[in-house]
């Protein structure tokens, strides 16, 4: 069931031409940023490789485009997320899911997997834009697959909390505006860290970028897994009590 | 009340909705038939719409119970919306979808096993006169065209239990008449509950009729005893040769005569009555040249106060 609306979901994605536009511009950034850094490489190769330990190609070409993709989808992903609940409530359709015999979690689960699906396709581009490194040189796959997970479970986490912001209003801009800001507090919440050093764990913790660095480096930390499924459950939970609220209340 | 409902394909108990401090239902209760074609009746706001997304699980019931074919709405939501096609008031369609789209999506959601999806899509286009419109977007059709749709996206898995809210709604009187057609086909299989606030679409689609006014449940009979109600008890009358008020209050029967600007005469009688044939010799006898003799029926509007009217003074003498 969950999989018939994520299917109906991703065609209503891609029929008007947002999600075409985003993926082009993305992948128009993505690759100019590609050649910056391919460039920088070359000018700077034979200083590196007198160097013990030197970062290689993965380091100074692939993991910057990771990073730099994580930063352009901290924008992208409310314009992706903000109309998944809201718009089904201002076209009132809702109706249509309510009155059918299919759990308020299917819905969830549905709109999050379209939004996942639409992640797959942004990923894929970039994994090709990376590969193709591979025709000239030899890159870290096991690097590039750790930065891969990281960034597919923070991506995964952006989805599943602008899914339930889009759940507390019927206006998509709304709901993109305040994803916008949600995400981005989470992404500089550790800046108030810097000057105290060790003491603010907990601030620090709660950083959404700071458990994506061991990831670039290479580093699967089970403890930054759990911390991107515990976001990621905590907010499709919410959605689900959010929508079932639906019926209980107006 | 355990057996003599257990065959009813829905029974609402006792419902009850309130949105903070506004009363939308009040203690609305009653049953459906299978081959029944049940209509709200009320103005706007009286909570008809909210007493249909009760009986479709859209809106959990403040108080009260709702029991589709035997199923609990409230304990096993799933199985018992299994059980119902609903039409909202706004049809919930997908403007970017195709209506193919649609109504295959709509089945699967309804559980249409995926091997008699084409049929099922095939038997509901051709039901809802929508054959030639599968490959057009939703988008672009006409609301009458829309409103088809979302008929057909209400019926596409056959429920037993169809709910319609204000289906005939910014139809052209074409469209209305086609759309009460396909109602009162389907209430030969299935049972159908529908609201609206004309009077003369319930006298004609439904067999049975409830009122509903601020929240409760004012009528709830046969459609035949609202005719009754509704039957006039004042004719219009206009005759050439005017004779004295006098001589019509002269009339057996007539208890009142009224003299209208336009120089015709409203004459009230007694209820069940009518001196129509009386009027008619009498006239044809002085020669007063009859032109015009016409029951009036009484008004959606007059209904609703006569019910709430009788209510209030039933209420006050018990």
């Amino acid at each position: 069931m969950s999989l018939l609306i994520a299917g109906r979901e991703l065609r209503s994605l891609f029929i008007p031409p947002l999600a075409w536009s985003i993926l082009g511009v993305v992948q128009g950034i993505l690759a100019w940023v590609y050649l910056v850094q391919l460039d920088n490489f070359i000018t700077l190769q034979a200083r590196l490789s007198t160097l013990e330990g030197a970062p290689g190609v993965t380091d100074m070409i692939v993991m910057p485009l990771f990073s730099l993709l994580g930063i352009l989808l901290l924008l992208v992903m409310p314009l992706i997320t903000m109309r998944l609940i809201s718009e089904e409530r201002r076209n009132k359709t809702l109706p249509l899911f309510l009155s059918s015999p299919a759990p308020v979690k299917d819905i969830v689960i549905g709109k999050f997997l379209a939004v996942l699906g639409f992640v797959g396709v942004m990923l894929a581009l970039l994994i090709l834009m990376s590969l193709a490194m591979a025709l000239g040189t030899s890159l870290d796959y096991g690097q590039v697959a750790a930065g891969l997970l990281g960034l597919f479970l923070m991506l995964a986490a952006f989805a599943a909390i602008g899914l339930y912001i889009s759940c507390l209003t019927q206006h998509p801009t709304v709901a993109a505006v305040v994803t916008f800001g949600v995400l981005f507090m989470l992404w500089i919440v550790n800046w108030a860290t810097q000057a105290g050093a060790e003491t603010d764990t907990a601030l620090r913790w709660l950083s959404i970028v700071q458990h994506q660095e061991s990831f670039y480096r290479g580093l699967v930390d089970t403890a930054d897994i759990f911390y991107y499924l515990l976001i990621i459950g905590l907010f499709l939970l919410l959605s689900v009590r959010r929508l079932d609220a639906e019926r209980l209340q107006t | 009340m355990a057996e003599s409902t257990a065959h009813k394909l829905v029974v609402a108990d006792r419902l009850s909705r309130r949105y903070g401090r506004l009363q939308a239902v009040c203690d609305v209760s009653f049953t459906l038939d299978k081959g029944e074609v049940l209509g709200f009746l009320g103005p706007n706001g009286a909570g008809k719409s909210t007493t249909m997304q009760m009986l479709c699980g859209c809106l959990a019931p403040t108080e009260g119970g709702i029991r589709i074919n035997g199923v609990d709405l409230l304990e096993d939501p799933l199985a018992a919306k299994r059980q119902i096609g609903f039409l909202p008031e706004q049809p919930p369609l997908y403007a970017e979808l195709t209506v193919d789209e649609y109504l295959r999506y709509s089945a699967r959601l309804r559980r249409v096993a995926r091997s008699r999806l084409g049929a099922a899509v095939a038997t509901v286009k051709e039901r809802c006169g929508l054959t030639d419109s599968g490959r057009r977007l939703i988008g672009n059709l006409s609301k009458g065209y829309q409103q088809r749709v979302g008929i057909a996206q209400a019926i596409v898995h056959s429920p037993p239990v169809v709910i319609l809210d204000e289906p005939t709604v910014g139809l052209d009187p074409i469209q209305i008449r086609e759309i009460r057609d396909l109602i009162r086909t389907l209430g030969n299989d299935h049972g159908v509950i529908l609201s609206t606030h004309i009077l003369p679409e319930v006298q004609m689609t439904c067999n049975r009729v409830q009122i509903i006014h601020r929240g409760k449940l004012v009528f709830s009979d046969s459609i035949d005893n609202l005719n009754r109600q509704t039957q006039a008890d004042s004719l219009l009358l206009a005759l050439r040769n005017k004779p004295a008020v006098t001589e019509l209050e002269a009339v057996d029967d007539v208890s009142e005569v009224e003299t209208l600007p336009d120089g015709r005469f409203r004459i009230r009688f007694v209820p069940d009555r009518s001196p129509a044939d009386r009027l008619v010799t009498l006239s044809v006898e002085h020669n007063w040249g009859l032109t015009e003799l016409t029951p009036e029926n009484r008004t959606l509007e007059q209904i609703f106060i006569m019910l709430t009217h009788a209510d209030q003074s039933g209420e006050a003498t018990t």
